[in-house]
């Protein structure tokens, strides 16, 4: 089991719902990921199209508000509050961006929000970059998981700085959610073999050609690559170690 | 009449309407919906007794897809 703030999940999965073609395909897709937490955004009532909240009741999934669009701590933290409202939870993607061309969060703005946010008793889950450094900061302030980018949002480049990563694992207690990037099943197998307790993807299975599918095979990589961190990877050797023994081999003259 | 801006776009109603009675005429979801005047988060408890004022800017949110 999987445990973030008060609750425990048995999926490591954590889908977001941007980017899906329809509320149909995003309602399989959930079902197909085996998730039980999905982030939602918070929008103007005029510009949403209605029944996201009905997907949810369906699929009995937990709904994850996030602060998408924010680009300053006041404005993260006034969202976050919004969202506790509208979707009665206190657990918050806090997502605090810096730049619009790649998404990346804005570290002072994100400390800051955190600090406001977990002093008002959210559970506070931020979308941070890959430095172990900051990572550890969002730790000490109280968040509930620290969610290192493996590449820029929506990019499908996978995890550029696996280094990385594998030092935030390090580098904090709480658990750590690989949040960005995820192109493919193996991007997120790596996450989990890289030492992530989950892993947060929504483009990679939304914008897929088949995001039943591609769901579907996230939820296995996630299992797999939580499987193979726990049973120990080999050492990369540079020369061949050969796995069939010689002695017994025939002698031919 | 007063008018209030809902969403930025101006909306005439009638003086001493609360946030509630503004939500009934909208038609909103009964779930996940959350209210801010003037930039304040309005509870949801608090709708029936939160009273609109003249130039009030209501902005009226709900769920949308994101990651």
């Amino acid at each position: 089991m999987f445990a973030l703030g008060d609750m425990e999940f048995a999926s490591r999965l954590i889908l977001g719902t941007g980017g899906a073609s329809s509320l149909h395909v995003l309602e399989q897709s959930i079902v197909a990921s085996g998730t039980e937490l999905v982030t939602v955004a918070l929008r103007r009532i005029d510009t949403t199209e209605r029944g996201l909240m009905d997907v949810l009741r369906r699929t009995g999934v937990r709904p994850l508000p996030n602060t998408a669009g924010c680009y300053t701590a006041r404005d993260a933290v006034r969202t976050a509050m919004l969202a506790r409202e509208a979707f009665e939870t206190d657990w918050v993607k806090l997502e605090v961006i810096g730049d619009e061309h790649t998404l990346l969060p804005d570290a002072v703005e994100l400390l800051k929000a955190a600090e406001t946010l977990v002093d008002k008793g959210f559970v506070v889950l931020p979308y941070t970059t890959d430095d172990p450094v900051l990572a550890r900061r969002l730790a000490d302030l109280g968040c509930a998981a620290v969610m290192p980018a493996g590449a820029p949002i929506g990019s499908g480049m996978g995890i550029t700085n696996p280094y990385h990563i594998a030092l935030i694992r390090e580098a904090v207690a709480c658990p750590v959610i690989l949040d960005a990037g995820i192109g493919t099943a193996s991007d997120a197998a790596l996450a989990m073999e890289l030492g992530c307790d989950a892993v947060l993807l929504a483009s990679a299975v939304t914008r897929a050609k088949d995001p039943v599918a591609m769901a579907t095979a996230m939820r296995h990589a996630v299992c797999a690559g939580r499987l193979a961190r726990e049973a120990g990877r080999i050492p990369r050797l540079t020369y061949a170690t050969a796995s069939t023994s010689d002695i017994g081999a025939p002698a031919w003259t | 009449m007063i008018t209030v801006w809902l969403n930025d776009i101006p909306r005439p109603i009638a003086p001493g309407q609360t946030v509630a009675m503004l939500l009934a005429e909208l038609d909103v979801p009964p779930r996940g919906v959350a209210v801010a005047v003037n930039g304040e988060v309005v509870r949801r408890a608090e709708w029936p007794g939160a009273r609109l004022a003249d130039g009030d800017r209501v902005e009226v949110l709900t769920a949308a897809q994101g990651g």
